[in-house]
């Protein structure tokens, strides 16, 4: 099957003078200087890229990198400087939650109109009004006015009427992230529905963890040039070396040492394929822990912590704790934490190591983490492996 | 709930769809009359918006009041007062002009229509910044909304003035009562050309809305909303400074209005005899010409300067 875009991108610069007079005293009185105060900003810089129908792209890049930008330019919001978009299919923008909602109106009011701009005609709106309030789940306050609402109560009401548009595109820029942990997964779960109804999405996100589970692909930008456009693992990467240079060259530009010490891989073996395969719950598996010693110093401790996709710790574990010492002289290193059964319930979880100087403060963290499936065949969820079994009494009620 | 084939089909129907569309740039723009009627026809689209807008702009306005819309008649129903008393009472203008209340509310309903229409205008597209960074809209939209709510409190005026003048004069029953609702379209199409620049403008330039207040607060006293016509024509006689004056379309469309509403402008006779410029019909014809040229510039100004208004806001 041929591959259909539904966005091309081609030779797109954007170009933003950034000029400091403003109102007409100003600029007459400065004319003369006016060329001067003028300053040329490039913020998007020759952008070629092609989004294939169906596929969901995640913009990358640190803060001011223009993917932003690239963003707004796609949905044709600012005009670029040089180049061209082009465009088909029905596009939702979803640049800020909530952002035609009036205060002084009331929910159900805000939602016509907040639908309406995005695109619904009224009978559209008619027809999802009882899902999109149901999604939101404010039943309740739907005729107060928004003012009266709580931040919460807001976004989800605008990310409801959001998700209801029936777009073709959808873009989205660092708004999944709304409301509580219910809430959340409701909201990941319509992303996940709409990519298998085939809409293409491209989100802007600086959650690693959300361009992993959403994106088919990974563009970085840095400073306005295309860095890496490519599958999402190796593309996490560059950017995480990305950051890596700018956090070097900002701790040379202020006198700040780099981190003696670098953790430069955490691989979770499960004795067959290393990092690929799933672990199967109650196997052994093992974790190598990689590290390089730039300068020799102080003895350090290697840490290791097993975390649910959520953030919480699930098992944690440092070479303190088991009264070892590991080597610190210069050069590369690796350790094997080994475990005779992995008793972890199944499920998606990730691994993160650090170096910690003795006192705890922390040298450096590897990132971005490294995660793993447990696969297990007993019943029962949750994060630890327990051997259920059931039996019946039905005497005792009688 | 869906099933897996199910989902397929839809998922096969949407590619198939948009591989279907055509491409549309949406980055720069693609010619002089073909981008007009794109601009129309993305307006037309986003007409049930503009409703909205409207009416969200005049609930805003009075929610949480008691008396609601009824506000919107207090103001010019007080002004109306004011001229009466200070221009035609005390300064003794009404000795000279018949029927003075019914004549100063006629201008003052069309006027009070401009005004509102350029003030809500100028600040429509600052005021909505939010709208215009986040989401894709015809930016016309909100000038537009502007336009539409100012028309509501027009509409409001308008039957009060009605009522009154059917209750305080009589209606000359004529074909000169035509002038009324072409002198409002004349008005209507220069003012939606004005108030497209002027929102343009004042995105760049902030100063504009100051400006457009002072504007309006001299063309107040240049338009024979408070003093008649005929007063004009007795200082000028006709010369070139009274052909300009009339070159205003407000000012024509405020005169002919009057013709036709005012029925004691066109019967008295004698010292209260009043003066209309030759001609009116089709000056108010070539006005209503030149306007849907201005608009029609207007429209393009507006589509150049629109490109960059999410980065200057």
């Amino acid at each position: 099957m041929p591959i259909t875009n539904i966005v091309e991108v081609s030779g797109v610069s954007k170009r933003f003078t950034v000029n400091r007079h403003k109102s007409i005293k100003e600029r007459l009185v400065n004319s003369a200087s006016e060329r001067l105060h003028r300053e040329d900003f490039w913020a998007l810089r020759d952008i070629n890229l092609n989004i294939a129908a169906g596929s969901t792209v995640g913009l990358v890049g640190h803060n001011g990198s223009g993917k932003s930008t690239l963003l707004k330019a796609i949905g044709g919001i600012i005009e670029p400087s040089e180049g061209s978009v082009r465009r088909r299919g029905r596009m939702a923008a979803l640049l800020e939650l909530g952002a035609g909602f009036h205060p002084d109106l009331t929910g159900r009011e805000n939602v016509y109109l907040n639908a309406a701009i995005l695109g619904l005609t009224q009978k559209e709106i008619d027809r999802y009004f009882d899902a999109i309030v149901d999604f939101s789940g404010i039943e309740a306050f739907i005729d107060t006015q928004v003012k009266f609402y709580s931040s919460g109560m807001y976004v989800r009401l605008a990310f409801a009427v959001a998700v209801h548009v029936d777009p073709d595109l959808l873009l989205v820029d660092e708004v999944l992230a709304v409301g509580d942990r219910p809430f959340q997964d409701k909201c990941m779960a319509k992303i996940a529905e709409f990519q298998e109804e085939g809409r293409t999405i491209v989100v802007v996100s600086h959650s690693a963890g959300q361009i992993e589970a959403l994106c088919h692909r990974v563009v970085v930008l840095n400073h306005g040039e295309m860095k890496f456009d490519g599958g999402v693992g190796e593309g996490l990467r560059v950017l995480q070396e990305l950051y890596d240079d700018e956090g070097r060259l900002a701790a040379l530009a202020a006198g700040v040492a780099p981190p003696r010490a670098k953790v430069t891989a955490v691989i979770v073996d499960n004795g067959t394929e290393r990092s690929t395969g799933d672990l199967k719950s109650g196997e052994p598996f093992s974790i190598d822990f990689e590290y390089a010693i730039d300068r020799p110093g102080d003895a350090m401790i290697a840490a290791l912590s097993v975390e649910s996709l959520e953030g919480t710790q699930v098992y944690g574990l440092t070479t303190k704790m088991m009264g070892e010492t590991i080597p610190v002289d210069p050069g590369h290193h690796a350790l094997q934490f080994a475990f005779p059964a992995a008793d972890l319930g199944a499920g998606h979880y990730v691994a993160r190591g650090s170096l910690h100087e003795l006192d705890g403060t922390l040298v450096h963290g590897r990132y971005p983490v490294t995660d793993f499936r447990v696969i297990s065949a007993l019943p029962g969820n949750g994060y630890v492996r327990l051997e259920p079994s059931v039996k019946f009494d039905s005497r005792r009620r009688a | 709930m869906e099933t897996a084939t199910e989902l397929a089909v839809v998922k096969q129907r949407r590619l198939d769809t948009i591989a279907a569309e055509p491409f549309v740039d949406v980055s720069k723009s693609q010619g002089f009359f073909r981008d007009t009627v794109n601009s129309v026809r993305d307006l037309v689209a986003h007409r049930e918006l503009l409703g909205r807008l409207v009416r969200r702009e005049i609930k805003a306005r009075y929610k949480d009041s008691k008396l609601g819309i009824v506000w919107s008649l207090f103001r010019p129903l007080i002004s109306l007062l004011i001229y009466y008393f200070a221009i035609g009472k005390v300064m003794g203008a009404a000795r000279s002009v018949p029927d003075f209340a019914i004549f100063v509310f006629v201008g003052l309903t069309i006027w009070l229509l401009y005004s509102e229409i350029l003030s809500g205008a100028v600040r429509s597209i600052v005021e909505n910044s939010g709208l215009v960074k986040k989401v894709y809209l015809p930016r016309e939209i909100f000038p537009l909304s502007a336009i539409g709510s100012a028309l509501v409190n027009f509409g409001i005026q308008v039957v009060v003035l009605l009522i009154g003048i059917a209750v305080l004069s009589t209606y000359r029953w004529s074909p000169e009562l035509l002038l009324a609702p072409l002198a409002v379209v004349v008005l209507l199409v220069f003012a939606t050309a004005v108030a497209l620049i002027i929102s343009a403008w004042n995105v760049y330039l902030r100063d504009i809305q100051h400006f457009v207040e002072i504007y309006l607060l001299i063309f107040f006293w240049v338009s024979p909303i408070v003093y008649p016509f005929t007063y004009v024509h007795r200082v000028l006689q006709g010369n070139w400074l009274e052909q300009i004056y009339l070159a205003n379309p407000v000012s024509l469309a405020i005169i002919a209005t009057q013709k036709a509403l005012w029925s004691a402008g066109t019967t008295s006779s004698g010292s209260l005899m009043q003066v209309w410029p030759p001609d009116l019909e089709l000056r108010l014809v070539i006005a209503l010409g030149a306007s849907v040229v201005l608009l029609f510039v207007a429209q393009r100004v507006f589509a150049r300067l629109q490109g960059n208004f999410a980065q200057e806001l």
